[in-house]
């Protein structure tokens, strides 16, 4: 079953139209990386999935579900997003106990207390952060819970809007490292924005390029072992990021 | 040219006051720098952009610098009047920040902020400094540099922004340039234009160049030698081109948590940093 299906879709905010006319399916376990610069649309699409960019024509699909323009209680359940900035995405006078029991409260699941406790051994935080507040967290600690938040509901899918982009490189490491243990582990399926084209490399399956709101090549993402591209701006991005200096020839 | 070095640090120490008495962030750092390029890494809270700041002597009250000796070009920056001190920022040593959205002055346009630099460290006629600009501009690539001039900030993009920031930084034609983190906020493919320009620039001048970066890649790819700093200490010191062949555990351990781009390992190996907290 795909795991997400998108269809012609065109995403505006106010007059502009950002995205148009993308179309992908995601395999249902399947990592998939879009990438691009600044403004090429890419964390709009996410926003579209999520619900936070109402004005779009097209059809989305999550789980063989369509999804609808408004709020749908029922498809937080199965879709999560986790934010860029771990500085900015958690509210500063929430305890992290609060910020991990607010979904299960909303939809009335019970036994809060043992869940919020395993889903911060899964994620790796030590028992007492529980009762800290973000300020009290480094960043890869708040990234942590931030990812914690987005897994309380149990979901299949996984919207990951740069999720390193803010930390160290070896911080980055410990929150990759996860990220893949936790797909493994429940099965999730990743859609991933990065700019970052090595971690493309390390977390995904595929990636679909976006150039100026419109994707302009889906590519396996072995293809960034030798850089084989057909898209003149994927080439031009490849080469940016610096291409592969540990490939001899 | 003169043989002797650009610029001299002995045993320079940054420390900021907490209820639980003074931090050092800074701990004795020393190097000597001539006119080549040299690259400061590190992570968060290592200490460079402080090492950065320090050396223009930007540290901000309550913090306190000191060192045993700190002299550029054979002047001794420690004991220089606050007038004086301004006088040298900018004209001979100046420093590009991070995010251009925060260093450039909103209500200004363009053309007259990357005047207002030159003029204050030169005497010039109208005309010339008109000239110089519109020079300068140019030798940073900006196309249609008349136009760009009387744009406000917000008008341009990012990688722009920080093009202006250099065309300010550099046009009253400084000896060292400080770069920190200079592209961290661009896309890549416009973080490679504007390191490829300093680099330009720097070499067909003569400058010294400190770049200060948590990008090791990067700092390889633009500098002749390398300062890894962790907890406020140099680690390592090396040559560029010998980053790979680093043999302190920390600059190891972060050579190997960066992901490739032919990407073979299941799991990024993570430092542990329990294993040189002694040192």
């Amino acid at each position: 079953m795909t795991a997400i299906s998108l269809k012609n879709l065109d995403i505006s905010y106010g007059p502009t139209k950002v995205v148009e006319a993308a179309s992908f399916d995601v395999a249902e376990g399947e990592s998939f990386a879009l990438v691009g610069e600044s403004g090429s649309g890419k964390s709009t699409i996410l926003k579209a999935i999520a619900g936070l960019a109402p004005d779009w024509t097209g059809e989305i699909t999550v789980l063989g579900q369509p999804r609808g323009h408004s709020v749908d209680h029922g498809f937080a359940s199965r879709c999560q997003m986790v934010f860029q900035d771990p500085y900015g995405s958690l509210h500063p006078r929430k305890s992290v106990d609060r910020v991990l029991s607010e979904p299960l409260k909303i939809h009335g699941i019970s036994n809060r207390d043992a869940r919020v406790e395993d889903m911060l051994a899964a994620v790796g935080l030590d028992r007492r952060f529980r009762f800290r507040y973000p300020h009290q967290l480094s960043g890869g600690q708040r990234q942590r819970v931030a990812i914690a938040r987005a897994l309380m509901l149990e979901p299949k899918v996984m919207l990951l809007d740069e999720p390193t982009s803010a930390l160290d490189v070896s911080v980055q490491a410990e929150i990759l490292n996860l990220l893949k243990k936790l797909r493994r582990e429940q099965g999730l399926t990743y859609l991933m924005v990065t700019h970052n084209l090595p971690v493309v490399s390390f977390m995904c399956d595929r990636m679909a390029v976006m150039h100026k709101g419109r994707i302009v090549e889906i590519a396996p993402a072995s293809a960034l072992h030798d850089g084989r591209f057909q898209d003149p701006y994927t080439q031009s991005l490849y080469a940016a990021s610096g291409g592969n200096p540990d490939r001899k020839d | 040219m003169s043989q002797s070095p650009l610029l001299e640090l002995e045993n320079l120490r940054v420390s900021f006051p907490t209820p639980k008495g003074r931090v050092e962030v800074v701990k004795g750092l020393s190097f000597t720098l001539g006119r080549e390029r040299l690259g400061i890494v590190g992570e968060s809270g290592s200490g460079k952009s402080m090492t950065g700041r320090a050396i223009l002597r930007l540290v901000r009250r309550p913090g306190q610098q000191d060192a045993d000796k700190m002299t550029f070009d054979g002047i001794d920056l420690r004991r220089l009047s606050e007038r004086r001190m301004r006088d040298l920022r900018g004209a001979r040593i100046s420093m590009i920040m991070q995010d251009p959205k925060f260093s450039l002055n909103p209500v200004m346009t363009i053309g007259e902020q990357i005047a207002e630099a030159l003029r204050t460290h030169e005497r010039l006629a109208r005309r010339d400094v008109q000239a110089r600009v519109l020079q300068m501009l140019e030798a940073v690539r900006i196309n249609d540099p008349k136009r760009v001039m009387a744009l406000y900030p917000h008008e341009v993009s990012g990688g722009m922004g920080q093009r202006i920031m250099i065309a300010m930084m550099l046009i009253p034609r400084p000896d060292l340039l400080i770069a920190d983190e200079p592209t961290s906020a661009l896309d890549v493919s416009v973080q490679a234009q504007v390191l490829d320009l300093i680099d330009e620039l720097v070499r067909d001048k003569g400058m010294g160049l400190i770049l200060i970066s948590h990008d090791l890649n990067l700092v390889a790819r633009y500098c002749d030698r390398i300062l890894v700093m962790h907890a406020g200490q140099v680690v390592e010191s090396c040559a560029a081109s010998e980053l790979h062949n680093a043999t302190h555990p920390y600059t190891r351990g972060l050579l190997a948590a960066v992901p490739r781009m032919e990407e073979t390992r299941e799991e990024l190996p993570v430092l542990d940093r329990s294993a040189w907290s002694g040192t």
